[in-house]
């Protein structure tokens, strides 16, 4: 396996620390003009999500973790795995509850999303930043009222909850944006 | 296709504002009467010190033959100089340093080195003020703090005190991660890892820092203590090393023992041994005058200038445009 020195860390680089792999988010190269050089360094771990604030003698080295970005349509889910399938190799991978974690609040049947693979098996899913759902389950709408700024909570086809403005109803298609989980607009299909 | 990063990454206006400084440092020592000099920067000899790595230069077809070092600063080509007679001098010059490539660093950059005959370190501070307050016009009065001083003050320790746990105890304290690789035997390293991320971003806008310990002394004499000290200061400006000072070791030796330690312990790091400077070895046999120099960054002087804390900024073409 490959290993990457402190003085080629960067961000984006990805590399195993403790037995799991994890992506550079920060890497700042310190050193007393006559004495000894640092990097420290901030790791997501990318199975858990967890940051980690590490420092290392400058001249260490790090196993690189085999992980890629793949861009993989969402199938459906059968409640234990969530199934995602690459449009150009038609080949299909089953990503765990805790690998999907929060995205699952905004998975929709065909949208493309980013999946995370560590030695060909999903450790995260990343959700398009905008996605359009169907609203479930609301109060009833109130007509006109789009100035007052008030909101009231909306549950989503996918089962999330997101705070919306009191014009919305059931089956209206909303635009939300999955970094924030708020609502952006509503769409037509 | 990626677009080839052809342009440079400073503006025109900071390398106006680097010829402004130039030409300032000029002026400074031609009215003191210090004499501009070059020396080679292709050498046949390195460093000897685990703390810096040279790059060696070959010739393109012939990866086998050696031909030398890049320097890593014109120090001892100046101290030869010196011997020779030629009374208080500087250079201003590139110099090169691998590895070391950050927000602050670029393995290129640019050094005033100047040696100043009969003075000390105290009295290279006054001066190397002197010179600041006429780069920057106007500058608070440089705060004198011994590395003692500093250790105490912003750690809560005695930095000259070699025991690691104290210094262990202050990184916990900050939450600064420790290395696993730290050595249990030399307390140097977690010196050196408190004084960055614990003291520096402490210190006053404009500081000397003095009095190293023995073992940080680098190519300065030690005062006999107890505890012995190294004669060395560094400036620092908001945080950041600007400049390291000596008052020079002159004799001859103690500067061979502490190249042979410096190769041993390049050695034990699993690093190449680095030929001694013979050259220099004679001519401090012969005679060094009593002098102290001082080791410029222009780079982050001139980051400092500009107000601004990336060194790419003030470079026309850093490393990887190079």
């Amino acid at each position: 396996m490959a290993t990457y020195s402190t003085n080629e860390f960067k961000r984006g680089l990805k590399v195993m620390l403790d037995g799991d792999p994890c992506t550079i988010i920060e890497n700042e190269f310190v050193k007393p003009g006559k004495g000894q050089a640092f990097n420290r360094t901030r790791l997501r771990n990318l199975k858990t999500g967890r940051v980690w604030e590490k420092t290392f003698k400058s001249g260490e080295s790090l196993e690189a973790a085999d992980v890629l970005d793949v861009d993989m349509q969402y199938l459906y889910s059968d409640g234990e795995f969530w199934y995602f399938m690459d449009p150009n190799t038609f080949e299909q991978v089953g990503a765990s509850e805790s690998a999907v974690s929060d995205a699952k609040n905004w998975l929709k049947e065909q949208d493309v999303c980013v999946v995370t693979l560590w030695n060909g098996e999903p450790i995260s899913v990343t959700p398009p930043n905008h996605v359009v759902l169907q609203v479930t389950e609301t109060d009833p709408g109130v007509r006109g009222d789009t100035a007052t700024g008030a909101t009231k909570p909306a549950t989503l086809e996918t089962g999330a909850v997101v705070q919306v403005p009191l014009f919305v109803d059931v089956g209206d298609l909303l635009k939300v944006d999955t970094r924030s989980g708020e609502y952006i607009s509503r769409a037509k299909e | 296709m990626n677009e080839i990063p052809w342009q440079p990454a400073a503006g025109l206006d900071m390398l106006r504002l680097r010829a402004r400084l130039l030409a300032r440092i000029r002026d400074f020592f031609a009215e003191r009467d210090v004499l501009e000099v070059e020396t080679p920067l292709l050498s046949h000899s390195g460093l000897p010190t685990p703390q810096l790595e040279s790059f060696a230069v070959y010739p393109a077809s012939r990866p086998e033959a050696l031909a030398g070092y890049l320097h890593t600063s014109p120090e001892f080509p100046m101290k030869r100089l010196l011997a020779a007679g030629s009374g208080s001098i500087y250079q201003i010059c590139r110099v090169f340093r691998a590895d070391e490539r950050g927000r602050r660093h670029n393995p290129e950059f640019t050094l005033l080195e100047w040696y100043r005959v009969g003075f000390d370190a105290p009295a290279l501070m006054d001066e190397l003020e002197l010179l600041l307050q006429r780069l920057f016009g106007s500058l608070p009065p440089v705060q004198r703090l011994s590395y003692r001083e500093a250790f105490l003050q912003y750690a809560g320790i005695d930095g000259l005190d070699a025991a690691i746990a104290p210094l262990q105890r202050v990184l916990d304290e900050h939450a600064v991660p420790v290395p696993e690789a730290m050595p249990a035997n030399d307390p140097d390293p977690w010196r050196d890892l408190v004084l960055t991320q614990v003291i520096e971003p402490r210190l006053p806008p404009a500081v000397f820092l003095y009095d190293y310990p023995a073992s940080q002394a680098a190519l300065a004499r030690v005062r006999p203590g107890p505890p012995p000290v190294a004669e060395r200061f560094e400036l620092y400006l908001d945080g950041v090393e600007i400049a390291n000072g000596f008052h020079e070791l002159s004799d001859a030796v103690e500067q061979r023992r502490r190249f042979e330690a410096g190769n041993a312990a390049r050695v034990g790091q699993g690093l190449a041994p680095v030929p001694l400077d013979e050259h220099l070895l004679a001519a401090l046999d012969q005679g060094l005058p009593d002098c102290a120099g001082v080791a410029v960054g222009l780079d982050r002087l001139l980051m400092r200038a500009a107000g601004v804390n990336d060194i790419d900024a003030v470079l026309a073409f850093p490393w990887e445009r190079a």
